[in-house]
This record gives C-alpha cells, structure tokens and sequence, in this order.
C-alpha cells in the first residue's frame, strides 16, 4: 500500500481543550499531521475539524479508529475517499517596488488571486486554492522577494449534497 | 442519542433515592457526594488538601460514603483499581490539587492500559485563579489526556451531577477506563438546586451503537469449522465483559483449547482440561507452541500486547488471525487480522454459542497434551534453601485456589501466574499493560474492601513492597485483614534477571541491602509479622499468617538467583524460549 495523503472531516465539540485532545492523540499514537483546520460548523455547539494526514490505508484507519473513540468526537469522516472540494488560503507578502507592482498584480489576477494589501514597497497576495496552486503561486513570486507567508492549512467539503453528519 | 444507565455498584433504598434526588439548594461539594451515592459508590480512597476541602466537609456531614485514607496519593487511586478489578464495579479516587492530583498520575496510567473503570474527582484552586501558577495548581486535565479515557474540567456547579453520570457511564462502559473530573474551589462552593439527570446523553458516545455485525462471527464460525489447530487466546476484555461462563461454553461447543493471558488468568478456569496456559515472554512451552503451530488463532478480548507476542513478524506463523473486541481501534493494530469481530464479548459469544459446530480437534489436543508433557512448568528443588516458586504453590495449596491475589510487578508476578492456577474471574489483581510496582499492597485493600467475604492475599516482591509499605497504615487502622506476602530475594529480581541475559551479568543497581526489616516494619504500623526462611518455617508462619484474624505481612526469604522460566529473549518468536538455567 502507497503512503499518500489523506483527508479526513469530524465534528467536534465546541469545548476548551478539545483541539488539544484531538493533537495529543495523534503525537502519542505516533500519527503524522499535515495541517489541522478547526471552525465553526452548521450547528451551534459544534467545530469541524479537518486533518490532512500522510500513510497508507492501515494508518489511515487507525488514526479513524483512535480519533473516533474519543468522546468530544462526534462523527467522523474520510472526506479523500469520494470527491470532495479542498481549499486552502494563503496570505503571501511580496516586495514590490513601484515599479514591480503592475507586474506581479498581473501574476495574480492568472492565479485568481487578490491584491489583500498595498504599502510602498510590498504587497500582500491572497489566494485561494488546493494545495497545488498555492505552491505555484508561492514559486512564481519567489523571484520578487517573498517576506512572509501565511497558509490557512487544508478545509475541505464532500461533492454532492452528501453532509458529514452529526448523529 | 440518550442512554439509561445500570452500572451504578449496589442497590439503593427507594427513600434514601427520593432524599437524595431532592431539589435542595445545596453546596457543589455537596452535590458531588450525593451524585456518588447515586451512582452506588459505597467506598471511596483518597486524601485531602486545601482545594478539595469543601468535599472533605460535605462526608464528614455524611456519614454513608465511606472514605479510607490512604498514606499516598498513588495508593488510593491503586486502591480504587483494585477495588475496581476485583468487583466489576467503578471505583473512585478523591485528591486535592497540584501535587495530590499529579501524584496520582502512575495510577491513572495503570487503570487506562488495563482499561479500568475508576472515577478521579480532584479538586483545583478557584476558577478565578485558574491559569496564574496559584499555590497547588496543576493542569491535571491537560497533564492526563494520554492515559484518560476522558476528563471533565467542571466550570458551573449546575454541571456537577450531570458529570459525574456522565463520568460513571463512561468509565464503565464500552472499553473501561478511567475518568477524571477536575472541580475547582469555588464551584465546589457554589450552591445550586440539585438535579439528578435521568439519562445520559452524549453525542459522541455510543457504546452500544456498534451492536455487532453477525456475518463478521458467521465468518469466523466457518473458519473454525474450517481448521484443524484452533485456539483461543482469552484476555481481560472476557473479565470486562462477564463473559467467562459463555467463554467456556463456547470453548466446549466447539472444541478449542483455550490460553489466557496474564491478564486473562481466571477468565478460563485453569483446572479445565481445554485449558492450555499462559502465552508469552514467561509463558508455558505448550502455550507458546500452541500458538506457534495453530492454524487459526481467535483472540478473545486480547490486544497482543508485545510480551504475548514477543516478534512479531515471527507470531503465529501458521495462523489465521481472527479477534473479537469491543475497541475496533484494537483489531489489526499490531497483528493483521483476517477475521474482525467488533462487539461487546459476551453478546457475540452467545450469538456463537447458537451455531457453533464441534471441531475434531483431539489429534491437536493430544499434542498440546504431549507439550505440556515433555516441557511442564519446572524449577529446580533439589537445591537448598526456600524457592519462591514453592511458596507459591504453599499459597495455592492452603487456599485451595479460593483467594482473590493482588500482585506486585517483578519475578514474584510471573512466578504468581504461573505457580498458583487461577480459576475464578476477577481472582488475579495486578499491573500488566503499566507494570507498575508499588501496585500490589494498596489494590489488595481495595480488592478487600470490595470482597469483604473473600480471602485476599498480597504478593509482592522486597522491592515494589518498599514503594507503598505505608500502607500498612490503612491495614492496621481499619483491620484490614490481608495476607501480604513479600518474597524477599534481596534483589531487583527482574531486572538482575534481565541483566543476567542481556548484559553479561553487570549487576547495575539491583541491590536492594538497607532494606528494613519487614518483620519488624509491620510491627511498627501495628500488623503482625512473620518471617520464612525454610520449607518447615514457611509451613509454619503461612498457617500461622491464614489463622490470625487481622492483617499480617510473611516475609518469606529466598535466593538471590531465581530466574523465572521460560523466558523468550527480546527480539525472539515464541518457540525460541529459554527453558532453565542448563540451556
């Protein structure tokens, strides 16, 4: 079986510490993480929580298995196994001379990216996308002087009308 | 998802319930004693301080919650295993926070790998103060994630009931483990109208959601039709389950030897003749064989736990793998498993028990019989001195296997499973998954407490003895009448054993000289005590020890060399023990 990466959606609690059962699992269990997203979900009282974790299906059913044990743990889904839409956003601050400013707006706009903020000599790109434009977004301003970037980590939805219920 | 719960530990009077359930305007310390006395607690184990002291007030005003004062923090929650262990009921542990709370932290690691159902209420400093590095705060919830089955930090005294039915249902359902639940000062101040919730309801628990899938057992009912070297590897999950009785009905239906494993001893009586023995790093060589040469391995509430296993590429190389357990999370996590059973032990035995068909397994049985010939349990009594594994068997004889034994963790443990054939469920109390010494003296109270109508004996090496001797204390004072044996060899047994293997015999720091004389220790706490050092002494004082009324500690003293055998190397598959000291 091929190490590949996995995303996986629960509802949780929305309870102090909860964040803190979920990661302190995954370390002691030995489980890797790629990112961890936590918001509010469509009903009061309730997060979701997504995780993007490397492994093959063995691991991948551990960390379900362990991680749905866990009683702030409500429902639990592998989103990577249907279609699904994953997104992730980044903030990057670029330098930007005035007179690079036009050119790497331009960059942008390709990308569907927007122009967060402007300052004398940089600016900051917003962009919104799966893991893979991101990083084309980041190697493309590389050139110009990246001074900082900011990613969200991966939040992702199944296709379809189908809901990662609470039951 | 609601749930109505039955695990509360005895009955309770319809008119102390009604006085209890009343809607009184009352402190949440108050609230906590009555929510436990809802739950059927009839004991509790601990130790007061400054945060917890609005709870010590509400027992102290009432009388019915019977609380024993232990002389560590560490021995009251091992007390609350072992009364646990012992009964099947949920037992409870109160502290103070800080240091009281994080004293308890080896005890709550020890219930969890067992999967122990015990309730820890630790008080903390005021909700107020939370966060400030205030005098004896400790974040115990933070620190106890890893070995909780789930915590509690209690921020409303209108919460309080409801969280501890929560607590109880959830420690003592599903897998058991352990549950604490954090209460800060002033909430245990606060007062509130009392409010006893008639059902639980947690969102994301469901222990009885995964009702099992029965084409799962009919699969494995077909491989077992199938094969020709069955067995059964039972655990403590059968315990967890009161599932024995239907284990050896089904044992017997079909007709599959049976091994237990440490934990597992009792679970199977050992005096049956489908009985097979312990498997495992001291395990039997018919066991281990056993396991070796089956051609379908069923694990019954076990989770090959590495000292069953041993390599693990190496076990069980001709077998499929089937598991029954009620943790899904277990099956497939160390060993890969063809055949998943995921359900509660005892229900899917008895779903099996309705088609499970007689496998001709005497070929099998009879060279199991023929292991156990060649290769018994043996040790040597030619040489001279008192042998540990004699006394064990001295322990057996006299007790005709009528005892429930707590043990502590080193070479006495193993000798313990091996020499004494455990035959009831719940009669053999010990630290398997943590191996935790210190453990052996303060769970035998606790087992005694529960099973006040049952002899209870404490063995217990000179080293594990020294962490929890203070508690002798709790003996004496409340005439506790255990049998607490200490096999006296000197040494960290276990470890010079190991040293001895796996490290040419560089002895480092197993010498245990300056240890006090255990005779005169127990004097000094006001139980009686004896010492052995031959056969006729051992005779002696032990019928001695079992015709005193009250507690007693026999010290038995024996050589400094005893190794425990078989012992499979680190590293090495099952059939590669090591038999005795010739090889």
């Amino acid at each position: 079986m091929m190490t590949q990466l996995h995303t996986v959606s629960m509802l949780v609690n929305d309870h102090p510490g909860v964040l803190q059962r979920v990661a302190t699992l995954l370390n002691r269990r030995g489980f890797n993480i790629d990112s961890i997203t936590v918001g509010a979900s469509e009903e009061p009282g309730l997060s979701r929580m997504v995780i993007v974790t490397p492994g093959d299906d063995r691991i991948l059913h551990q960390v379900v298995n362990q991680v749905e044990k866990l009683v702030d743990v409500v429902s639990i889904e592998i989103l990577s196994e249907k279609p699904m839409v994953a997104r992730e956003l980044a903030l990057i601050k670029v330098e930007a001379e005035p007179m690079r400013r036009s050119e790497i707006i331009a960059l942008a706009e390709t990308f569907r990216a927007t122009i967060a903020d402007v300052s004398s000599n940089a600016l900051v790109v917003q962009i919104v996308g799966d893991t893979d434009k991101i990083v084309a977004m980041i190697e493309l301003l590389q050139p110009y002087g990246i001074i900082e970037t900011c990613r969200t980590g991966i939040t992702a939805i199944a296709r379809g009308k189908s809901v990662a219920k609470a039951p | 998802m609601s749930a109505s719960i039955t695990n509360s530990s005895s009955e309770i009077l319809p008119e102390s319930r009604e006085k209890l359930t009343a809607p009184d305007v009352i402190p949440g310390s108050e609230i906590l004693v009555r929510s436990l006395l809802l739950e059927g607690v009839e004991c509790i184990f601990g130790y007061p301080g400054g945060s917890i002291l609005n709870f010590y007030d509400a027992i102290y005003q009432h009388g019915e919650l019977r609380h024993y004062l232990s002389r560590h923090e560490q021995s009251a929650i091992h007390a609350a295993d072992g009364y646990a262990r012992s009964t099947g009921k949920v037992g409870v542990c109160v502290v103070t926070s800080g240091p009281g709370a994080t004293n308890l932290i080896t005890g709550i690691a020890t219930a969890h790998i067992d999967s122990v159902p015990v309730v820890i209420i630790t008080g903390n400093v005021p909700l107020s103060m939370i966060g400030t590095d205030a005098f004896q705060e400790a974040d115990i919830v933070g620190m106890t994630m890893p070995v909780t089955k789930h915590s509690f930090f209690v921020r409303d005294v209108n919460d309080i009931a409801r969280t501890v039915r929560e607590a109880f249902y959830i420690a003592n359902t599903g897998r058991k483990g352990p549950v604490l639940i954090d209460v800060p000062k002033d909430i245990a101040a606060a007062k509130a109208a009392f409010h006893w919730p008639q059902t639980v309801n947690l969102r994301g628990y469901h222990p009885q959601r995964e009702a099992f899938k029965r084409a799962q057992m009919d699969a494995l009912l077909e491989a077992i039709a199938a094969s020709k070297r069955p067995v059964i590897l039972a655990g403590a999950g059968v315990m967890h389950a009161d599932a024995s009785a239907e284990l050896i009905q089904f044992a017997e239906c079909a007709n599959i030897p049976v091994l237990t494993t440490f934990l597992g001893l009792g679970g199977f009586p050992s005096q049956h003749p489908l009985w097979v023995g312990m498997p495992g790093m001291h395990g039997s060589y018919a066991a281990n064989m056993a396991i070796q040469e089956s051609d379908l391995l069923i694990s019954i509430g076990a989770r090959f736990d590495d000292r069953v296993t041993m390599n693990v590429a190496g076990f069980a190389p001709c077998a499929k793998v089937a598991h029954i357990d009620v943790d899904k999370a277990e099956i497939g996590k160390t060993i890969v498993t063809q055949l998943p059973v995921v359900g509660d032990i005892k229900t899917v035995l008895a779903y099996a028990l309705q088609s499970a068909v007689r496998v001709p397994t005497e070929e099998w049985q009879r060279t199991i019989a023929d292991w156990k010939k060649t290769n018994p349990l043996q040790y040597d009594q030619t040489e001279e001195g008192l042998k540990p594994q004699w006394v064990i068997e001295l322990i057996h004889r006299t007790t005709k296997g009528n005892a429930i034994i707590t043990t502590d963790v080193g070479q006495h443990q193993f000798w313990t499973a091996q020499y004494y054939p455990f035959e009831r469920p719940r009669s053999l109390v010990s630290s398997g998954g943590m191996g935790t010494m210190g453990f052996g003296l303060p769970s035998a109270i606790g087992a005694k407490i529960g099973n006040p109508d049952t002899l209870v004996i404490s063995i217990n090496g000179d080293g594990g003895i020294q962490m929890s001797s203070h508690e002798l204390a709790v003996c004496a004072i409340h005439d506790i009448p255990l049998k607490i044996v200490v096999i006296n060899n000197q040494v960290l047994g276990m470890v010079r054993q190991l040293q001895e293997f796996a490290f040419d015999e560089r002895y480092s720091q197993i010498d245990l000289s300056g240890s006090p004389d255990f005779v005169k220790l127990a004097e000094a706490y006001g139980v009686k005590g004896l010492r052995a050092s031959n056969k006729a002494e051992a005779e002696q004082a032990w019928q001695e020890a079992l015709d005193t009324e009250g507690p007693v500690l026999v010290e038995f003293v024996v050589p400094k060399l005893e190794n425990v055998y078989p012992i499979v190397p680190a590293g090495k598959p099952l059939n590669e023990m090591i038999l005795g000291d010739d090889e």
